[in-house]
């Protein structure tokens, strides 16, 4: 070992330096971060489960103010990376580094670990743009955080029908609706930043091999707990 | 499944390789310079709490005379020197939030659980030693964040360190705007540190010890901050978000606390008792834990009821759990659910009390060492026990309808944060101040110190049950404009004068620890005789900690144990001719 890798590795924490849990130190640390991210998540869900149970109105019903088929798409998209995800995984662990590569009598080329993750990368991305759109189309119907704008399109249409738009409560609407899907897409972009910082780092130096590839474990564990949090979030804010 | 092939924990020879002053010592990964930073840190925000309950206590004793000093304030905090009503509330928020957020909380976690947790485990450094690093930064972000609100037009916060709905998130009530956002933003700041830093405890403790460290081996003090750690990660982060919505209400425009728009006040006291019960535990579980492991050396006997403490433990931190609702007798929560919390918290009482006479069976028969921070250990045990009698008071709805939200509450508090908590820190930093420093802290200072914080502490504390029961709101800004409250003035005098000697001799410790770091004597390599795998290493201990990876070979409590021979107690890291090599257990591949 020379001297410049010595120093390297002062940096990285003794792996595995004992058993204890029978994983490595970087799994577990994931693990124990998403049970904090679970008591995160209950904090903001069991709000609006409150909120909204104890509203003095009637609640909005979802498809006046909301786009569905739109976020129907994109929750499909969301499924679809954690599927590419896995197909990542199971591609390093197989010792597939690289991006596509033809097979013969086939007609698909089979997809190795830089090509599943970046596939991975672009639905992550695709899920936060289409968020923001979303976003950004129902600010301008007039749905804020605060309620609806004075003026707006779906403020006229809630004083037409006031118990169809929730008119009484949009102001809890819009805080619970906003601040959980938006911490949501908060956690996706992080994951598609780190994914990014380790598809450059890591995965295209080929760094990653069957017998080492934590990185892409722990990140895994991180994007299906994301994928896991959102069906939850689609269902009772867009469903019910 | 493929096997990983491993790197095993060689890589620490590499620790001894010279780094630059600012690798070393200021953006450093090791965990007992970063336990350093923090104790630096937290200390200094400790003094300010203190200088802001000493402005608390001036208003209280002597209400509307100019404060000595109060002339360098502005206008709009105290005109010609006098407190005024809005800065008065902004003091008792502040103090509050200083003391618990960054005084006690770092002190305590930060500090000794970076730096005991791998020492005492036989680890080189923690599992994630750049996660421990940032965790500390963004503590130290937060704290300047929760410094700057009182730079800012209108102050800091004033609805309590609580920041109870609705005043909280209205401006238009508290007339605070940017106070309550700086205060929202630390808080997530903070919380983030403080989730960082947990992870990384919770899993050193499980991954890193040190080959024959089982489970029961562990001393009580690693435990308690394993079980604490496992509380913040999931408390904080319930915390964060009710902060986050607190934010959006007063930036966004959201409803999420305002009744007016739908919104429940109500709401933001149960999210900030869910955390704020498992952070009481925060607060106490690592003193008790480090308690027991300085009375087990000041008593020179095993620890009594060694796995009787470790259960205690866990049964606290899992009732602090669903208790909340005690916080919340009178705010109009349903009165059924307040006799259910009523009987969940009166069970506390059972594994406290187990912890206590646990204590007082280890000294009993004792061969007593009243060393500094023996002294300290033991001014801990009865004072927490003073002030976990006057919470069973609480505990009882019937009793806590007259009594909250006075100072019997603030007696009450003071007694578990300040008698429990702070008095275990003035037994901890002693007694580690060696493995940290090099020198020992001075002996004779100490004592006066002790002795003059332990009476004037108490002479500060103790009258405060009394005008709480005479009916003293806590929060009020002039006792003395209440026809019922004056005959009570001169007790509220009488505290304020030994509030500031309580203060005042802090200027010992202050001394003693500054002093020490230079001029202190140089300390033996294991100046307490103690069985810790910490006393294995020269003083302070180099980076790294050991060159090689230690084996345990017994519990830490083995004093006077007749194997000893000669001695009166028998280190975990001594290999007697009796004793076998413990055998590592296999490493874990990944996806395991």
């Amino acid at each position: 070992m020379t001297h410049g890798t010595q120093v390297l590795d002062q940096m990285r924490p003794p792996f595995p330096a004992e058993p204890g849990a029978g994983v490595y130190s970087s799994k577990l640390g994931m693990w124990v971060f998403l049970a904090s991210d679970v008591m995160f998540f209950t904090a903001l869900i069991g709000s609006y489960i409150v909120l909204r149970f104890g509203a003095p109105g009637e609640w909005a019903k979802p498809s006046a103010v909301l786009n569905v088929p739109l976020t129907a798409f994109n929750t499909f998209l969301l499924i679809c990376s954690s599927v590419s995800m896995v197909k990542a995984y199971a591609a390093i662990q197989d010792g597939k580094k690289y991006f596509l590569r033809p097979v013969p009598g086939k007609l698909l080329r089979d997809g190795g670990l830089k090509f599943w993750l970046l596939v991975t990368m672009i639905c992550g991305a695709g899920f936060v743009g289409v968020q923001l759109i979303e976003y950004f189309k129902l600010v301008h119907h007039g749905f804020t955080p605060a309620g609806f704008r004075e003026g707006s399109v779906l403020a006229e249409h809630a004083a037409t029908d006031p118990i169809r738009y929730g008119a009484a409560v949009a102001g809890l609407y819009g805080s619970t609706f906003f601040t959980m899907t938006g911490f949501h897409g908060f956690h996706v972009t992080c994951g598609v930043i780190s994914m990014t910082y380790l598809y450059f780092t890591k995965v295209l130096p080929e760094k990653y091999s069957p017998q080492d590839y934590r990185g892409i474990e722990v990140i895994g564990l991180y994007w299906h707990f994301v994928d896991l949090v959102w069906i939850i979030l689609f269902t009772i804010v867009y469903l019910i | 499944m493929t096997s990983v092939a491993h790197k095993t924990a060689e890589t620490h020879d590499a620790h001894h390789a010279p780094m630059s002053f600012w690798r070393k010592y200021i953006f450093s990964t090791d965990h007992k310079i970063i336990g350093i930073q923090f104790l630096f840190v937290s200390l200094f925000f400790l003094l300010v709490g203190g200088l802001l309950a000493m402005q608390i206590r001036w208003q209280l004793g002597f209400p509307g005379k100019p404060m000595p000093g109060g002339g360098i304030l502005p206008e709009s905090m105290a005109a010609g020197g006098v407190i005024l009503p809005e800065y008065y509330v902004q003091l008792v928020s502040m103090h509050g939030t200083f003391m618990v957020f960054f005084a006690i909380m770092p002190l305590l976690v930060g500090v000794y659980a970076n730096f005991l947790i791998p020492l005492k485990l036989g680890a080189h450094d923690m599992a994630f030693p750049r996660i421990n690093m940032a965790s500390f930064w963004l503590a130290l972000l937060a704290g300047l964040i929760m410094t700057t609100s009182f730079f800012v037009p209108n102050g800091p916060i004033r609805s309590g360190w609580t920041n109870y709905a609705p005043l909280a998130a209205r401006p238009d009530l508290s007339g605070v705007t940017v106070g309550q956002m700086l205060w929202c933003v630390s808080i997530v700041v903070l919380g983030l540190s403080s989730v960082m830093g947990s992870l990384n405890y919770i899993t050193t403790v499980i991954n890193h010890r040190a080959p024959g460290m089982t489970w029961f081996r562990m001393p009580l003090s690693v435990w308690a901050l394993f079980i604490t750690a496992i509380l913040g990660v999931l408390a904080l982060p319930v915390l964060q978000g009710a902060a986050i919505m607190l934010l959006f209400d007063n930036v966004l425009g959201t409803h999420f606390f305002d009744p007016v728009a739908g919104g429940q006040a109500l709401l933001w006291q149960h999210l900030f008792w869910f955390f704020g019960h498992p952070e009481v535990y925060i607060l106490i579980l690592p003193a008790m834990g480090m308690v027991s492991d300085i009375i087990a050396n000041g008593s020179r006997k095993p620890i009594f009821g060694y796995h009787s403490m470790v259960f205690a433990i866990i049964g606290i931190a899992f009732l602090g759990w669903i208790v909340w609702g005690h916080h919340m007798f009178m705010s109009g929560m349903n009165p059924t659910l307040g006799s259910t919390f009523m009987v969940s918290t009166l069970l506390i009482a059972v594994p406290s009390a187990v912890k206590v006479f646990n204590w007082l069976g280890t000294m009993w028969r004792g061969n007593l060492h009243l060393h500094v921070p023996m002294l300290n250990a033991i001014g801990f045990v009865s004072m927490f026990t003073i002030g976990g009698l006057s919470g069973i008071f609480m505990a009882a709805t019937p009793v806590d309808i007259p009594i909250h939200d006075t100072q019997f509450i603030v007696a009450h508090i003071h007694y578990v944060l300040f008698g429990g908590s702070l008095f275990a820190l003035f037994a901890a930093i002693p007694y580690w101040y060696p493995k940290m420093f090099g020198r020992m802290m001075h002996e004779g200072i100490g004592k006066l110190h002790f002795w003059l914080t332990f009476i004037f502490y108490n002479l500060t504390f103790f009258p405060m049950h009394i005008i709480g029961m005479g009916g003293q709101m806590r929060r009020i800004y002039d006792p003395t404009v209440y026809d019922f409250l004056k005959p009570q003035q001169p007790l509220n005098v009488f505290i304020s004068y030994a509030a500031f000697a309580l203060f005042t001799v802090q200027a010992l410790f202050v001394f003693n620890f500054l002093w020490s770091l230079k001029f202190g004597k140089k300390a033996p390599q294991n100046p307490w005789n103690d069985n810790g795998m910490e006393w294995s290493l020269p003083n302070p201990a180099p980076h790294g900690n050991w060159e090689r990876t230690p084996n345990v070979y017994r519990g830490p409590y083995e004093f006077s144990s007749p194997e000893a021979g000669d001695k009166d107690f028998l280190p975990q890291f001594v290999k007697l001719p009796t004793d076998r090599d413990p055998v590592p257990a296999p490493v874990p591949a990944a996806g395991h």
